[in-house]
């Protein structure tokens, strides 16, 4: 699902260099849910930023579904992360003059899909969130636990192959982060590839695999599970 | 997309209503501006008679000193002298064509409950009304005959209708003008060129004559003209010497339907004129022209130099009120940066954020014009209220209405460029960090 290979990313200003990943390698495979852990600084952002196709890198090798991202332009970076990746923040990120059905329909809306089609999806997505009865809501008059709920819909509504999730929980307390951890795990069982950067050694123990990143480079990591063959449909999985 | 982001922008407007009130309103405030003094301008300038204003000839002949010109550099008069009126009209060579003067007299109406008044009219032949157009409410133009046989015959505006008879049909009646009594042959309807073309020389935009007689009327009566007149040498006592001058004081106009006509006319002036040097008349070098009605209105200044510097001002004004607007707009878009980067994350590309953008500049610029349309429309009436003689052209049609919406768009889209572009150049993964 997502292969690095050698990757480097360097911030360069006129007084220095910094390199956030160096020889970056890792290999997630469809179906998987891994954990990137690692202290603060040590790249896990920037390689979550990269995966999503939201940074460029400076060297080596990516592929995304096996699709070799080195050289596409804005349009087909943009058009490759919509249809396949979704994002899931640590700070939510809704659109707070927008209520729940038009937060979620944003990504559908640049992916081109029909308004029966975007309704559909939003209706399933925010039905399995167990947010359907507030569509009408706007972000501020929900918990953080639900507004969380909300991102992940979004997240799911175009049937993403891959998501990435910054720190999903790190805004909750503990009851809210168990329900969406709970909602995380529950998606992966559906097929969905998920690549979480958590400090939280106890989110991270709950992954089928661990990555562990320090100074730009990775250090330590699981055993690739054996390849699972998982027969999904993407739009099976988000109306499920 | 486009109705997706419509919709954003609208939405966008009642984000920061104060920000959003101080940009709508600074592009008002330039469209206002601009678009007064610019309507003013277009319909000074604007052609007033479009179906046949290249038919249409002010005929000057230049009988000047040879010492000077009439005007610098070397322009002849605006206005012939009697003699050249008389020939022109007897020598009818044009397809239409009359000699015409101001003439001021007072109107001595039957009803005693009415005073009489000081009128301005018009001494002109029967071929002013097949020249210029002038609609008729009732009856129509006196024909050749009464202009030969001096009839006393009068054709009367609305106006002057409405105050002497009420408003009904007056043909057949008559009016008694400076002791004369005149028959009614027609009423004119309402008649408003912008421009009051035909006699420049007495003012571009004061109010239409109120009453029509025959030009040969006028002349056996020895009338004097109420306008402008010029003279550069000393002219002979009484009516016939002044008749017999070289002074200028006659508006002549010709209806000329084929560039060949005119060309012919031409020739015709120019014969006469070394007809005239032949007898000691015309000591300047041959100098005739034909203006048809928009080189007349340029030649004759009748968009000045002032109002050309307002609308120029008034634009500086605009910009000053866009570069507020580039100010504004980018403080509006940079506060949106988080939800640009988010935007950018879920999959929107750099070009349908520059376009989504774009259009909520242009919402904001329609809101601006529509306003400014409001304040342009007062800024006319102020206008009107201040110049009395503007009250024809101080008007917004539907021109100026067109395009201060569309300067409107193009000016906030053009302010919105800079901002949106910077906008685009957020990067998703810092905003995203961040927020």
């Amino acid at each position: 699902m997502l292969k690095m290979s050698h990757l480097s990313k360097v911030y360069r200003t006129h007084l220095i260099e910094t390199h956030a990943l160096r020889d970056f390698s890792i290999h997630v495979r469809e179906g998987e849910f891994v954990a990137v852990t690692g202290p603060s600084g040590s790249g896990k952002t920037t390689f979550l930023n990269i995966a999503g196709l939201l940074e460029e890198f400076s060297s080596g090798e990516f592929w995304v579904d096996g699709v070799d991202v080195r050289g596409m332009n804005d349009d087909q970076r943009s058009r490759l992360r919509n249809e396949k990746i979704g994002f899931i923040f640590q700070g939510f990120n809704l659109i707070p003059d927008l209520n729940l059905f038009d937060n979620v329909d944003v990504p559908l809306r640049y992916r081109g899909f029909n308004a029966a089609e975007r309704k559909r999806r939003i209706e399933e997505t925010l039905s399995r969130v167990g947010l359907a009865s507030r569509m009408r809501h706007y972000p501020a008059e929900l918990s953080g636990g639900q507004q969380q709920r909300v991102a992940i819909a979004r997240a799911l509504a175009g049937s993403p192959r891959l998501l990435l999730a910054d720190e999903p929980t790190g805004n909750l307390d503990s009851l809210m982060a168990r329900g969406v951890m709970e909602l995380l795990e529950d998606i992966n069982r559906q097929g969905t590839t998920i690549i979480m950067v958590t400090h939280d050694p106890e989110l991270a123990a709950r992954a089928q695999r661990n990555v562990h990143v320090i100074d730009g480079q990775v250090t330590d990591f699981d055993a690739e599970p054996p390849l699972r063959v998982p027969a999904r449909d993407n739009d099976a999985v988000a109306a499920a | 997309m486009f109705a997706y982001y419509l919709q954003l922008g609208l939405h966008s407007l009642r984000r920061n209503p104060l920000l959003t009130a101080l940009m709508v309103f600074g592009i008002a405030l330039g469209i206002g501006t601009s678009m007064t003094s610019l309507s003013v301008f277009y319909l000074m300038g604007s052609d007033p008679i479009p179906w046949k204003s290249d038919k249409l000839f002010a005929v000057q002949l230049d009988n000047w000193s040879a010492e000077q010109p009439y005007r610098t550099p070397n322009e002849p008069p605006d206005q012939i002298t009697y003699l050249e009126a008389k020939a022109l009209m007897e020598a009818g060579k044009a397809d239409l064509q009359t000699a015409m003067y101001k003439v001021g007299w007072p109107v001595q109406p039957e009803n005693p409950e009415v005073k009489p008044f000081g009128s301005l009219g018009r001494a002109t032949y029967k071929d002013f009304f097949a020249l210029f157009e002038p609609p008729f409410k009732y009856g129509a133009a006196w024909d050749a005959a009464q202009d030969a046989e001096h009839a006393r015959v009068v054709v009367l505006s609305k106006e002057i209708n409405e105050k002497l008879f009420g408003g009904q049909d007056s043909t057949g009646k008559h009016v008694r003008l400076n002791e004369v009594d005149y028959r009614v042959v027609g009423v004119l309807d309402s008649w408003r060129p912008r421009v009051k073309y035909y006699d420049l020389t007495n003012g571009a935009f004061q109010d239409l004559d109120e009453f029509y007689i025959p030009f040969t009327v006028a002349i056996e009566l020895e009338t004097r003209p109420s306008g402008n007149n010029s003279c550069w040498s000393n002219t002979k006592p009484g009516w016939d010497g002044y008749l017999a001058s070289d002074c200028v004081w006659i508006q002549f106009w010709a209806q000329l339907n084929s560039p060949a006509r005119e060309a012919e006319y031409l020739a015709f002036l120019n014969n006469y004129v070394n007809e005239q040097k032949k007898l000691g008349r015309f000591p300047r070098p041959l100098n005739n022209r034909l203006s048809d009605v928009n080189e007349w209105i340029k030649s004759q200044g009748v968009v000045s130099r002032d109002a050309q510097i307002q609308v120029g001002l008034s634009f500086a004004f605009l910009v000053v009120c866009l570069v507020n607007t580039i100010g504004l707009l980018l403080a509006k878009f940079m506060r949106k940066s988080s939800e640009i980067g988010l935007r950018r994350a879920l999959g929107a590309t750099r070009r349908q954020l520059f376009t989504q953008h774009l259009i909520e500049a242009g919402v904001i610029g329609i809101s601006g014009g529509l306003i400014g349309l409001v304040l342009t429309w007062l800024g006319l009436m102020a206008v009107r209220g201040l110049y009395a003689d503007l009250n024809n052209v101080a008007r917004l049609d539907w021109v100026m209405v067109l395009t201060a919406v569309a300067l409107s768009i193009f000016a906030a889209v053009l302010a919105g460029l800079f901002p949106t572009w910077r906008a685009c150049q957020i990067t998703p993964a810092v905003q995203l960090k961040t927020q």
